[in-house]
C-alpha cells in the first residue's frame, strides 16, 4: 500500500523468473534432439513437435505477461468461482471430448489440444489456499480437514473418471502443503505406512502378512502393558492396537481385492514396478519402456553423446520419447553432468519457491506457493524417478521439458500467478 | 499465526525434496558411470557392425601366368522378421527349392545362434548369372538380400598341395583369434595357409545405426570409427606353370613326387605330388563332400608326397657320404677300392654290389654307384682314429649330413613339412646297447639304406648344396609379394645355409662323378643332347612289416640332377613309388624336367611317350593279382 506499481515487471522475481526462461529453452532443445529427423533439421520447423512446441512456449510467454497484468486481487477475490469453473470444465470434456487412446479429456480444435485436467491444479491450489487462508480456518478441526480434503479430491475424482489415473495422482501432492499448515504429521506418516502395508499386501503373501501384523501387535500391547502405569488407559491402548490390526488385515485382503478388479494393463505395471514376475511376454512388453529409458539414459556416461547424437532415443528405442520420457534425451546426450544440471535447477525453483513462500505476509500467498512447490515437485519426482526405473510408470509430464501445449500452459499460470503474488506481498496482506 | 506455529516444518519438507534429488542424482551415477551394461545394451541394439570383406590375393606363377583367382558368387541372406506377405510358392520356384526345405531354412534362419533380426544364410554361394535372375525378381521377396562372396577359381587346376586349399575357419581358430568370425574363410593347407596373412587382406567395419525396426539410419558419426577393407595381396609364386603341368602330366599313373628347385636362389620350380587332385573340387560348399571322398581314395591323393612321404635315400645318399669322407681327410679324388662284388662287414653275407667293379676311383665309384666303394668310405670315415670313440665319430658323421638339411626342419613356406628320419646314438644305444655298435653294425647307413628317410623336398635340396659347391637357400614358393621380393616374410629365404664341407675342390670331385653317371654310368640311357649335366641314380630298397613279416616290396625309383653342369639352373629330385631302378623312370622323366625346362622343348619324343603313358600304379595292382 506504500508504494505505487509502476510497470508489471516492477517486484517480480527474477530468480524464478530466469529459471523458468532457461528450463523451458533446454525443453525445447531436448525436444528437437528427441524428434530430430535429417529432412526437416530446422529447429523452427512447423511441421515438427519442436516447431509447434515454439508455438507453444510463445504462447506460454504470452500467457505469463498476461496473468502478470491482471491485478492480484483478481486471484485473491475468485479462487471458488474460477475452481468451480474449472471442475465443470472438467466434467463436460467427459461429455463433449475427444477420445484419445482410451482416456477422454481432450478438447481439439484441429491440430492443437487442450487438456483440461492440467489446468485444475492452479485452480485447485488457489481454493486450497483461499479456504485454507481465512481467518476462521484451523487445520486442527475435523470439519476443516473434510473440507480440504473435498477441494483437493473432488476435481482428482473427475478427473479418474476421464481415465487420467497419473493427473489425478498429482493431486496427492497436497499432502505436503496440509503439512506445512498444521496438519498433523503422525498422519502423514500413518498414511506411508499405509501405502507401504498396501503394497507389501501386493508383494509378500497375505497370510504371513497378517501374522506378522499380529506379531507386532501382540508384542508392542506387551510393551505397553509392562512399561504402562495406568492399566485402565493401558488396557484401552492394547484395544487400539487390536483394532488396527482388524483394520490392517481387511486393508491387506482389500487391496487384493480391489487389485483384482483393476484393468490388466494396470495390474501388469504395477507387478513389473513391484519387481514380480508377469511372465516373459508380458513383462517385456510392460518393462519395455522403463528398460529403453534405462538403456538410454544408461548409455550417456559422463558427459554424454552430444547434441543431436543420441541413438536410443533419436531412432526410436525410447517410446513417447517427446512427452513422458523427454528426461531420456537429456541424460543420453548430456550425460550425467546434464542430468545433474536438470534435476539442480528443478531443485532450485522448487526451494527458491518455497524460500519465497515463507517471506510472504498473507497466508493465502504462502499456501498457494507451497501448492506450486508441491506439484512441481511431484512431477519432477515421478516423471524423472519412473525414466530411472525409481519410480511405477505413471504417464505426467515433465513440467516445461515435456512435448505438448497444456501441460506447458498449466505450468506456467501456476508459476506466473505466484510470481504476481510476490510481486504484490507487500500490497496484499492476506 | 498458523505460518508462525509450523514455520519449523518448512526444514522437513526442504530435507524430503533435497533427499529425493540426491537419491536420483546417485542412481544417476550408478546407472550412467558405474554400471556398464546399458552402454553395451545400447550398442547392440543400434549398432549394426557390417563385414566388408576384401578380395583376396591372387597367385600368379614366376611368368606371370594366373594360378588362381577370385570368383564372385552370391549368398542369399535372410532377415526372417523383415519377411512379410512372402509368396512362398513364387519364392521357391526361383531359387528352385521346394516348400519343405524353404520351411527348414527359414527355421534354422530364426533360431539360435541365428535369430530373427539378424541376416543368416539361406542360400550360399549363388552364380552370377543365378544370381542376376534372382536380383530381378528380389523386390517382391522383402527380407531377402543378395551379399557378394568370393570363391577361389584354380584355372588351370595344378598344383593342388603346393597352392592348398580355403575353407571355413574352424571353431576353435574362432574361439583363440579375435579376427575370425563364423562363417569367414581361412586359408587350411599349402600356400594359402602359409600366406594367410598378406592373402586375406584386413577386414573392414562400418558401422551401421538402425532405428527400433531394424531400419538402417546411415553410418554412425559419419563413418569416423569405421575402418576400410584392406585388399589381400597378390603373391608371385616361384612356381614355372609350365613345369609344373609338365611334371604333373609325366607322374600321371605312377606315385611319388618331383620337386625342382632353383639351385642359386632355392626358388621351387616344380612341385609334384601324384596323383594329385583338381584344386577346385575343395571350394566353397562343394569342400566337405569331396574332401571326402579323396580322404578315401586308396592312392591318397591328398598327401603330400613331396613334403611328407620319407623315403631312405639309396644310392643318392653316395654323394653326401663322399663330401663326409674328403671334409674328414679320409677320402681323396684317387682313393681306390676294391670291388668283388660285394662288402663283407662280417654278417653272414656280404653287402652285394651290382657287379664285380674292380679295382675303382671316386668319380668312378660314383658313376657306377658302387656299393662296395662306398662302404669302404663309410668305413674309413667311421674307424678315423682321430676319435676315441664310436659315439665320438657318429655325432660328427651326423651333424655333417644335419647340416645338408637332412634329419630335420628345412623350414620352407610350405605348412607340415616332415623332419624324415636320422638315427641318433640313442636310438642304437637302445636298438643295439650301449656301446655294442659298431660300423659294421650300420653299414648299411653307407648306401642310404637302414634307418635313413629323407623327404623329396630335402633331397633336392641336397642336389642345391652340391650345384652351389657348399651352400643352400631355403626352398620356398615366393618370390614377391605385392610385387615387393624384400617382403619381411621373405627376407629369410635370402639367406645362405652353410653345409659343414665347405671346400668347393670336395664338390667338384662329386660333381666330376655325377657327371659320369650321366655321360657313361647308371644314367647313361638319359642324357640329354647338348646339355651337359650331373646326377646320381638311386634305388631304395622299399621293406614293410605286414603281419608281423617284413615283406620286400618293389624298390623305389630315385633320382637326383642339376644342370647344366656349369652355372647350375635347375636341381632335382624326382621319386617313383615301386618303380624299380633309378634310371628306369625317375632318371628319364627328371631328364624331360631339365629339358622341358632350360630348352622348353623336348628332343626325345620316344622317352616321352613312354614316360607319360607309363602307368605303374596299374600294372603293379594287374601284377599282384597274377601272383
Amino acid at each position: 500500500m506504500s508504494r505505487e506499481q509502476k510497470s508489471i515487471f516492477q517486484n517480480i522475481d527474477w530468480t524464478i523468473t530466469g529459471l523458468f526462461v532457461v528450463l523451458l529453452f533446454l525443453g525445447w532443445l531436448n525436444i528437437y534432439a528427441a524428434v530430430f529427423n535429417d529432412e526437416h533439421s530446422s529447429i523452427f520447423d512447423i511441421s515438427q513437435k519442436y516447431g509447434k512446441q515454439l508455438m507453444w512456449i510463445t504462447g506460454a510467454l504470452l500467457i505469463a505477461i498476461v496473468v502478470l497484468i491482471i491485478d492480484a486481487n483478481f486471484f485473491t477475490a475468485f479462487p471458488f468461482p474460477i475452481y468451480i469453473a474449472c471442475c465443470l470444465t472438467l466434467i463436460s470434456v467427459i461429455f463433449f471430448g475427444t477420445e484419445i487412446s482410451g482416456s477422454k479429456s481432450w478438447f481439439r480444435f484441429g491440430d492443437f489440444g487442450l487438456q483440461p485436467a492440467e489446468f485444475g491444479k492452479f485452480a485447485v491450489c488457489l481454493a486450497l489456499a483461499k479456504y485454507m487462508s481465512s481467518l476462521d480456518t484451523q487445520m486442527a478441526r475435523f470439519q476443516t480437514k473434510v473440507i480440504a480434503f473435498f477441494i483437493i479430491l473432488f476435481p482428482a475424482l473427475i478427473i479418474i473418471l476421464e481415465k487420467e489415473t497419473g493427473t489425478a495422482l498429482v493431486y496427492t501432492a497436497f499432502i505436503f502443503v496440509m503439512f506445512r499448515e498444521g496438519f498433523s504429521g503422525n498422519i502423514m506418516l500413518g498414511g506411508f505406512f499405509t501405502v507401504l502395508l498396501l503394497i507389501s499386501a501386493l508383494l509378500v503373501n497375505k497370510v504371513v502378512l497378517v501374522i506378522l501384523l499380529a506379531v507386532i501387535a501382540v508384542v508392542v500391547a506387551i510393551a505397553i502393558w509392562v512399561s504402562s502405569r495406568n492399566r485402565k488407559k493401558a488396557k484401552q491402548f492394547i484395544m487400539g492396537v487390536f483394532a488396527l490390526l482388524v483394520v490392517a488385515s481387511a486393508g491387506v485382503y482389500g487391496v487384493d481385492h480391489a487389485f483384482s478388479k483393476m484393468a490388466p494393463h494396470q495390474k501388469v505395471r504395477i507387478n513389473v514396478f513391484l519387481g514380480k514376475d508377469v511372465g516373459k511376454d508380458l513383462k517385456k512388453k510392460a518393462g519395455y519402456n522403463v528398460n529403453q529409458s534405462l538403456i538410454a539414459i544408461g548409455s550417456g556416461g559422463f558427459a554424454g553423446k552430444g547434441f543431436l547424437q543420441g541413438t536410443q532415443t533419436k531412432y526410436n528405442f525410447v517410446p513417447e520419447q517427446s512427452t513422458d520420457f523427454i528426461f531420456c534425451t537429456v541424460g543420453e546426450e548430456w550425460g550425467f553432468l546434464g542430468s545433474a544440471v536438470v534435476l539442480f535447477l528443478f531443485l532450485a525453483l522448487i526451494l527458491r519457491i518455497i524460500f519465497i513462500a515463507e517471506r510472504q505476509r498473507s497466508s493465502f500467498s504462502r499456501i498457494y506457493g507451497y501448492g506450486v512447490a508441491s506439484i512441481l515437485f511431484f512431477h519432477v519426482t515421478v516423471n524423472v524417478g519412473m525414466t530411472i526405473g525409481l519410480a511405477p510408470v505413471i504417464g505426467i509430464p515433465l513440467p516445461f521439458f515435456s512435448y505438448g501445449g497444456s501441460s506447458l500452459w498449466a505450468f506456467t499460470i501456476l508459476l506466473f500467478i505466484f510470481i504476481k503474488l510476490d510481486s504484490n506481498r507487500l500490497l496484499i496482506l492476506r | 499465526m498458523a505460518s508462525q506455529q509450523f514455520s519449523d516444518r518448512k526444514y522437513v519438507i526442504l530435507a524430503i525434496f533435497s533427499a529425493i534429488i540426491l537419491i536420483f542424482l546417485a542412481r544417476l551415477f550408478y546407472i550412467q558411470i558405474v554400471d556398464d551394461q546399458y552402454k553395451l545394451t545400447a550398442r547392440n541394439q543400434a549398432f549394426r557392425y557390417m563385414t566388408d570383406y576384401p578380395a583376396r590375393g591372387n597367385i600368379f606363377d614366376r611368368k606371370g601366368k594366373r594360378l588362381v583367382y577370385n570368383q564372385a558368387a552370391y549368398d542369399l541372406m535372410v532377415i526372417p522378421k523383415q519377411v512379410k506377405d512372402l509368396d512362398t510358392i513364387d519364392f521357391c520356384k526361383v531359387l528352385g527349392i521346394d516348400k519343405e526345405t524353404f520351411r527348414k531354412r527359414m527355421l534354422k534362419a530364426k533360431q539360435a545362434p541365428n535369430s530373427p533380426l539378424k541376416p543368416s544364410v539361406f542360400e550360399k554361394e549363388i552364380s552370377i548369372e543365378h544370381s542376376a535372375i534372382l536380383n530381378e525378381k528380389l523386390y517382391k521377396f522383402s527380407g531377402f538380400f543378395l551379399v557378394s562372396r568370393t570363391l577361389r577359381k584354380y584355372p588351370s587346376s595344378i598344383a593342388a598341395h603346393l597352392l592348398g586349399y580355403v575353407g571355413e575357419v574352424a571353431p576353435e581358430m574362432i574361439d583363440t583369434s579375435s579376427y575370425y568370425k563364423n562363417g569367414d574363410y581361412i586359408g587350411i593347407s599349402g600356400m594359402e595357409k602359409a600366406y594367410e596373412l598378406p592373402l586375406r587382406g584386413v577386414k573392414g567395419i562400418h558401422i551401421e545405426v538402425v532405428d527400433v525396426h531394424n531400419r538402417p539410419q546411415g553410418s554412425y558419426m559419419n563413418g569416423i570409427y569405421d575402418t576400410l577393407a584392406v585388399a589381400g595381396k597378390d603373391i608371385e609364386c616361384t612356381l614355372d606353370a609350365s613345369l609344373q603341368e609338365y611334371g604333373e602330366k609325366l607322374m600321371q599313373n605312377k606315385i611319388g613326387s618331383i620337386v625342382a628347385i632353383e639351385p642359386s636362389t632355392g626358388e621351387i620350380l616344380a612341385f609334384v605330388s601324384s596323383p594329385s587332385y583338381d584344386p577346385n573340387l575343395l571350394i566353397g560348399s562343394t569342400l566337405p563332400k569331396n574332401f571326402v571322398t579323396l580322404q578315401q581314395d586308396s592312392l591318397t591323393p591328398l598327401f603330400n608326397r613331396a613334403l611328407m612321404a620319407s623315403y631312405p635315400p639309396g644310392s643318392t645318399f653316395k654323394l653326401v657320404m663322399t663330401l663326409i669322407a674328403q671334409n674328414e681327410k679320409v677320402l681323396t679324388r684317387s682313393s681306390s677300392f676294391f670291388c668283388a662284388g660285394g662288402y663283407n662287414y662280417g654278417g653272414a653275407r656280404p653287402l652285394k654290389c651290382d657287379a664285380h667293379h674292380g679295382y675303382l676311383e671316386l668319380p668312378a665309384g660314383i658313376a657306377h654307384s658302387c656299393n662296395t666303394y662306398f662302404c669302404n668310405v663309410f668305413r674309413v670315415v667311421m674307424d678315423n682314429r682321430k676319435y676315441a670313440k664310436m659315439e665320438d665319430v657318429f655325432s660328427v658323421w651326423r651333424n655333417h649330413v644335419t647340416s645338408f638339411g637332412i634329419g630335420r626342419h628345412l623350414n620352407t613356406d610350405i605348412p607340415n613339412e616332415l623332419r624324415g628320419s636320422l638315427p641318433t646314438i640313442p636310438h642304437y644305444n637302445k636298438v643295439f646297447g650301449a656301446h655294442r655298435w659298431h660300423t659294421s653294425t650300420i653299414i648299411s647307413l653307407a648306401i642310404g639304406q637302414g634307418e635313413l628317410g629323407i623327404t623329396p623336398i630335402q633331397n633336392a635340396n641336397v642336389v642345391c648344396v652340391i650345384a652351389n659347391k657348399g651352400f643352400y637357400f631355403i626352398p620356398h614358393t615366393v618370390r614377391s609379394i605385392n610385387k615387393n621380393p624384400n617382403d619381411s616374410l621373405l627376407l629369410r629365404f635370402r639367406e645362405k645355409h652353410f653345409a659343414m664341407v665347405t671346400d668347393t675342390s670336395y664338390y667338384n670331385v662329386v660333381i666330376e662323378g655325377m657327371n659320369e653317371v650321366v655321360k657313361h654310368g647308371t644314367a647313361a640311357a638319359s642324357q640329354i643332347p647338348g646339355i651337359d649335366y650331373c646326377a646320381k641314380t638311386g634305388t631304395a630298397e622299399n621293406k614293410r612289416v605286414i603281419n608281423g613279416k617284413v615283406i620286400q616290396l618293389k624298390d623305389h625309383s630315385m633320382f637326383i640332377a642339376f644342370a647344366p653342369k656349369e652355372n647350375p639352373k635347375i636341381a632335382i629330385a624326382v621319386a617313383v613309388e615301386n618303380a624299380g631302378w633309378g634310371a628306369a623312370w625317375a632318371a628319364p622323366i627328371a631328364s624331360l624336367m631339365i629339358e622341358k625346362y632350360l630348352t622348353d622343348s623336348i628332343s626325345r619324343p620316344l622317352v616321352e611317350k613312354k614316360m607319360l603313358e607309363g602307368d605303374i600304379v596299374h600294372s603293379n595292382i594287374i601284377g599282384k593279382q597274377k601272383k
